[in-house]
């Protein structure tokens, strides 16, 4: 049961968001010419890393907004919450910005 | 034959408060302070009950919530709980308990054949034998159910009253004994907001099971007078902290009235269940001893050499007056000298060579008789220890030599070194490490989870003296108290010696010799009792393959039992070890898993039972509605009415007769749980553009449309009619289950996607109460209660007006979910039961009739009308419901548009909704059934689609249905088969999905 650090509303117990995958994969604009391979791979498919990972959550029973996390899927370590529009934080030993 | 085992004095008992208890029938004695298990034992009663698989006659073996064996059904009819322990039940007076798994009584038991064919029961039995033919398992079953087994679970409800509740402290300390009171001590003294949670009745650990408990007593009340003093510190004996979770949030339950019996209580709860979130955890949970495996170490009478300290000691029982104590480590000489100063005559058993001269001496002051480098060979007795028979270990251990001598006994005391508890640190993600001093795991604190800072302190850290134990305890209460931010100056906590011998230099012998080869011989080796697993089951498994200890676990179950092993995974584990020739580390630990100890289910639903189970959401019209008689029916977390029967009516007559007057004069309807979103902003419109398939940005004010959403699969979602109230001011309703989804969904796309759009969504679900009026008379009842023009041309179908209904300010939503002329009149919810109770009256003489939601489905299925989540299941797209036509053609862009266009959703013979009108117009077609491709005499049958609604349909005079049928548009007019599940077959007519007025004139009218 995480503590999560609602970046409005600050820790809060987890029983009070939700967790909605993957953050960081925008709607494609050009969906009229993608191929079919193209769209799967937005709808389906996912990283899903043993590690560190970038992910939207909503705090369902709170402020009702949606942010980011990049939380580490192993030890479910929060290393930083972060709004829809903030710049993406580092992941901690890693100099990749991605 | 009272109290035979009594000691004249001393103990921690109340001898001035008898009390008096049954146990399989027969009336015993013993005192206030006693547990049953301890005033069975005073009573002379050894054997407690029968073994899980082999009906072995069993006894305790310990004194705590480690106990395997004596599990016994406590209390009888609602109260009665089953496996409950006895090590744990504090007596109180007429308790009642029964033993376990055996029939028809203790003493003669017939499931105890299984003993005798014990040779066809080993580990993974189960699977070989009734894995395969798979039709024999049914005949198998019952009598493997009856055979093995436990207690009986309580077949009426549950009287009694749970509470749940939650806390929060600086530092949580679990276990209350020398290490755990000094965390406390030290942390509180610091300024730390602590909790001090102790599973036993009394503070204090293995103190209270030694000789000077007296003296260990007063030490124990004045440190928690102390901490009872400190507005900062909470006390919760009687609580077992039951898992640890992440982040520091541990459950724990408090047994808040048990042991004053059933229904003794009065208001308080049975029981609390603790739900803590601590920013720092003080673990002090001590450890646990393990017994010695050797021959038939199962018999009653056997116990943990502690346990026999703490009967002495804190019970003031002496387990039996002639004590063999087998032991191969240090530990265990002090119970030798307590049994022996309560009037025992005493032997020592020692596996090791090496005593040292101090433990001989002691011994030989009190005329003990030692025999180094032994071992038990065998045990005598039945139902109870009568003798054992001991012989010289060879200089490796593994086998015995010599003569043997049988020394009469009814006690022995095993010890085979303790084992300390990491549960809890093992459940907050740390790991272990082997430390083979102790030969036994610890916490390794440099492997413990960032997210779940914690310290072990004392036994479960392995240091064994109550000095040791004090000592990290003062230490782990100031590192927790300032890694939480308090660091206030710390008082010196006072440090206490007690009678004690360490375990000392432990000389590890997992698994005692015996004459025979292990599993040869007609001697068993457990180690573990509760589910009769023994060591030539870990021979078996690992002979066949099974060496990982996940799969060693489960194929023999060691470890499976309720108390989940605590007194048999490390012997377990060595066995194994040595079998493979491999480290203790190598072979690694299994999972500790969260419940510590059994848990009452009623205790973790706490007051979240019966009527507050789930939350109810009611309608402001809900008393009028109870007050019409209807039966209502749950929608989401909603009561709707279900249907209205007159009396004499079922719920089918109901139905038809609501259902024919609303197309015969007016029906009404509660609404009010439609899902309704106000949508304001300058970029509404762009909103609706991408949520809807269909275009809305030519929608005038005070117009409605009908929209459906699509996910981004191209699947059908959610429906609803939007409409337009202002330039920027849309009023979106949605399906009464969907409702929370789909604002969710608004707001998701709004935030993550197009945060830059001014759009803002609000759900006003609540805020209206909604009656619809559906019939051909709606029109003159609606005039006879507005200032509203609802003549056709000035409010057509679609449109919205404002105005006041029964004198409150109302909109008028001109819409129809039924195919008939219809409004739907929304007010502000305060007026809800005003509004239905003015249309009430004025409909009188319109025969206006109240209907629900069954009576709703009816009539939108007569004009096929879908509902979402009924005829759609998340794997249809609006072509599949031959609903091209509200899919735009001209849009470019919106939600699940590309996905339409995928190979699979435009390919041919996709499931697609028509109608079926069944050869036989009586037969009511079940939903679900299946349309089969080709009728067989039995199934499987090649399907190729299914009913999703069905009713009898009084304005079509005939049943009616809706399907969905493979390349079902194209059918249309073929007569397919349906096969239902009593072998009947009916055929049907494929048809369009309206049924009645066609034309949909009545809805324009």
């Amino acid at each position: 049961m995480f503590i999560i650090n609602c970046p409005y509303c600050g820790d809060r117990d987890q029983t009070e968001f939700s967790c909605h995958g993957e953050a960081h994969i925008p709607r494609p604009t050009n969906t009229a010419t993608m191929t079919d391979e193209e769209w799967g791979d937005y709808v389906f498919f996912r990283s899903n890393p043993k590690g560190y990972h970038r992910e939207r959550w909503l705090h369902d029973h709170g402020c009702r907004r949606w942010f980011n996390a990049l939380r580490h899927t192993v030890t479910d370590e929060f290393v930083a919450t972060y709004k829809v529009q903030d710049p993406r934080p580092q992941i901690p030993g890693d100099g990749d910005q991605s | 034959m009272s109290q035979s085992q009594r000691l004249s004095q001393g103990g921690m008992i109340d001898r001035s408060k008898p009390i008096s208890f049954a146990f399989d029938g027969r009336q015993y004695t013993g005192y206030q302070g006693d547990t049953l298990a301890s005033a069975l034992l005073a009573n002379g009663v050894r054997l407690m009950g029968r073994s899980f698989k082999y009906h072995r006659p069993r006894g305790a073996i310990a004194a705590g919530s480690e106990e395997p064996n004596a599990l016994v059904q406590l209390e009888t009819g609602a109260y009665t709980e089953p496996n409950t322990r006895a090590t744990c039940i504090e007596l109180y007076d007429g308790l009642v308990a029964k033993s376990q798994n055996r029939w028809p009584s203790l003493e003669f038991d017939i499931g105890a054949v299984n003993s005798l064919v014990a040779r066809f029961l080993p580990a993974g039995f189960y699977y070989k034998t009734f894995m395969w033919p798979a039709s024999m398992w049914m005949t198998y079953e019952k009598f493997i159910r009856k055979a093995a087994g436990l207690g009986v679970s309580p077949v009426e409800d549950d009287p009694d009253v749970y509470h749940g509740t939650y806390a929060h402290c600086d530092v949580l300390v679990i276990g209350g004994g020398p290490a755990g009171i000094s965390a406390a001590t030290a942390a509180a003294g610091s300024g730390a907001r602590v909790m001090l949670l102790d599973e036993g009745s009394e503070y204090g650990g293995a103190l209270l099971g030694t000789s000077d408990n007296a003296a260990a007593k007063s030490y124990i009340d004045s440190a928690l007078g102390a901490l009872g003093q400190s507005e900062n510190v909470r006390l919760l004996s009687r609580t077992t902290a039951t898992g640890y979770y992440d982040y520091n949030y541990i459950t724990a339950l408090e047994k808040v009235t048990d042991h004053l019996g059933p229904g003794n209580g009065g208001d308080a709860p049975r029981q609390r269940f603790w739900k803590i979130r601590a920013k720092q955890v003080v673990i002090a949970a001590g450890s646990i001893e393990r017994p010695l495996i050797f021959a038939d170490n199962d018999r009653p009478g056997m116990m943990l050499a502690n346990a026999v300290g703490v009967y002495i000691n804190r019970y003031g029982v002496l387990p039996g007056n002639d004590v063999v104590v087998f032991t191969n480590n240090d530990s265990a000489y002090q119970v030798a000298l307590d049994a022996s100063a309560a009037g025992a005559t005493v032997t020592v058993v020692d596996t090791r060579r090496n005593v040292s001269a101090d433990l001989k001496s002691k011994l030989e002051q009190n005329n003990i008789r030692l025999f180094e480098g032994h071992a038990i060979s065998s045990v005598q007795g039945g139902k109870g220890v009568e003798s054992v028979r001991i012989m010289e270990l060879s200089a490796d251990g593994e086998s015995l030599q010599g003569q043997a001598w049988e020394i009469v006994c009814t006690c022995v005391a095993t010890s085979g070194g303790w084992t300390p508890s990491c549960h809890m640190f093992s459940q907050s993600g740390g790991k272990l490490k082997y430390e083979e001093s102790i030969a036994g795991f610890i916490p390794d604190s440099s492997r413990a989870k960032n997210s779940c800072p914690n310290v072990s302190a004392g036994s479960c850290n392995g240091v064994f003296t109550t000095q040791e134990c004090i000592a990290q305890g003062v230490e782990a209460g100031i590192s927790a108290a300032g890694a939480a931010g308090r660091s206030g100056s710390v008082p010196s906590v006072d440090t206490f010696a007690v009678n004690e011998i360490p375990q000392g230099a432990i000389a590890p012998l997992w698994l005692v010799p015996t004459v025979h080869p292990v599993g040869e011989g007609k001697a068993k080796h457990f180690h573990d009792f509760q589910n009769d697993v023994t060591a030539a089951d870990i021979h078996l498994a690992a002979r066949e393959g099974f060496v990982s200890v996940e799969h060693l676990k489960r194929y023999t179950t060691t470890g499976m039992a309720t108390d989940q092993g605590k007194t048999s995974n490390l012997n377990a584990l060595a066995i194994m070890a040595n079998i493979q020739g491999v480290s203790i580390p190598e072979v690694g630990t299994t999972t500790f898993r969260p419940p510590y100890t059994p848990l009452t289910l009623g205790a973790v639903g706490g007051q979240e039972s019966r009527e507050l189970f789930i939350q109810e959401r009611k309608t402001p019209m809900h008393e009028h509605h109870v007050a019409s008689g209807a039966v209502f029916e749950d929608v989401g977390d909603w009561k709707r009415p279900w249907y209205l029967p007159k009396e004499g009516e079922d719920m089918h007559a109901a139905v038809q007769r609501e259902t024919l007057a609303v197309r015969e004069s007016v029906g009404m309807l509660d609404a009010s749980t439609l899902g309704k979103i106000d949508i304001q902003g300058k970029d509404a419109v762009k909103l609706l553009e991408m949520v809807y398939t269909n275009n809305w940005q030519k929608l005038a004010i005070g117009s409605c449309r009908y929209g459906l959403m699509l996910n981004e699969h191209g699947m059908i979602f959610d429906d609803g009619v939007t409409t337009r109230l202002g330039e920027n001011h849309y009023h979106m309703t949605t399906t009464t289950g969907g409702a929370a989804r789909v604002m969710n969904w608004l707001e998701e796309w709004l935030q993550t996607e197009w945060p830059e759009w001014e759009v803002y969504c609000t759900s006003v679900t609540e805020q209206w109460a909604v009656l619809a009026i559906n019939g051909p008379k709606a029109r003159d009842l609606l005039r006879d209660l507005t200032d509203i023009d609802v003549s056709k041309d000035a409010f057509p179908f679609m449109t919205m007006r404002e105005g006041t209904v029964a004198d409150v300010p109302a909109r008028v939503y001109r819409i129809s979910f039924t195919g008939e002329l219809s409004y739907e009149i929304n007010v502000p919810a305060r007026y809800g039961k005003h509004l239905i109770e003015a249309l009430t009256e004025a409909g009188k003489k319109y025969d206006l009739v109240p209907y629900g939601t069954e009576t709703m489905h009816v009539l939108r299925a007569e004009k096929g009308f879908i509902i979402v989540g009924q005829d759609t299941d998340g794997t249809v797209t609006p072509h599949d419901m031959d609903m091209d036509w509200i899919v735009s053609k001209t849009k470019e862009e919106y939600l699940g548009n590309r996905a339409q266009a995928r190979v699979d959703t435009r390919r041919e013979k996709r499931p697609q909704l028509i109608g079926l009108l069944t050869e036989d117009p009586t037969v009511v077609l079940p939903e679900g059934a299946h349309i089969v491709a080709e009728v067989l005499d039995k199934p499987p049958m090649p399907t190729i689609g299914h009913v999703t609604s069905s009713y009898m349909s009084p304005n079509a005079g005939r049943s009616i249905a809706l399907a969905l049928l493979q390349d079902g548009i194209n059918r249309k007019g073929e007569t397919v088969s349906l096969s239902m599940m009593d072998g009947t077959v009916h055929k049907a007519k494929v048809t369009d999905t309206v049924f009645v007025d066609k034309e949909g004139v009545r809805v324009r009218g």
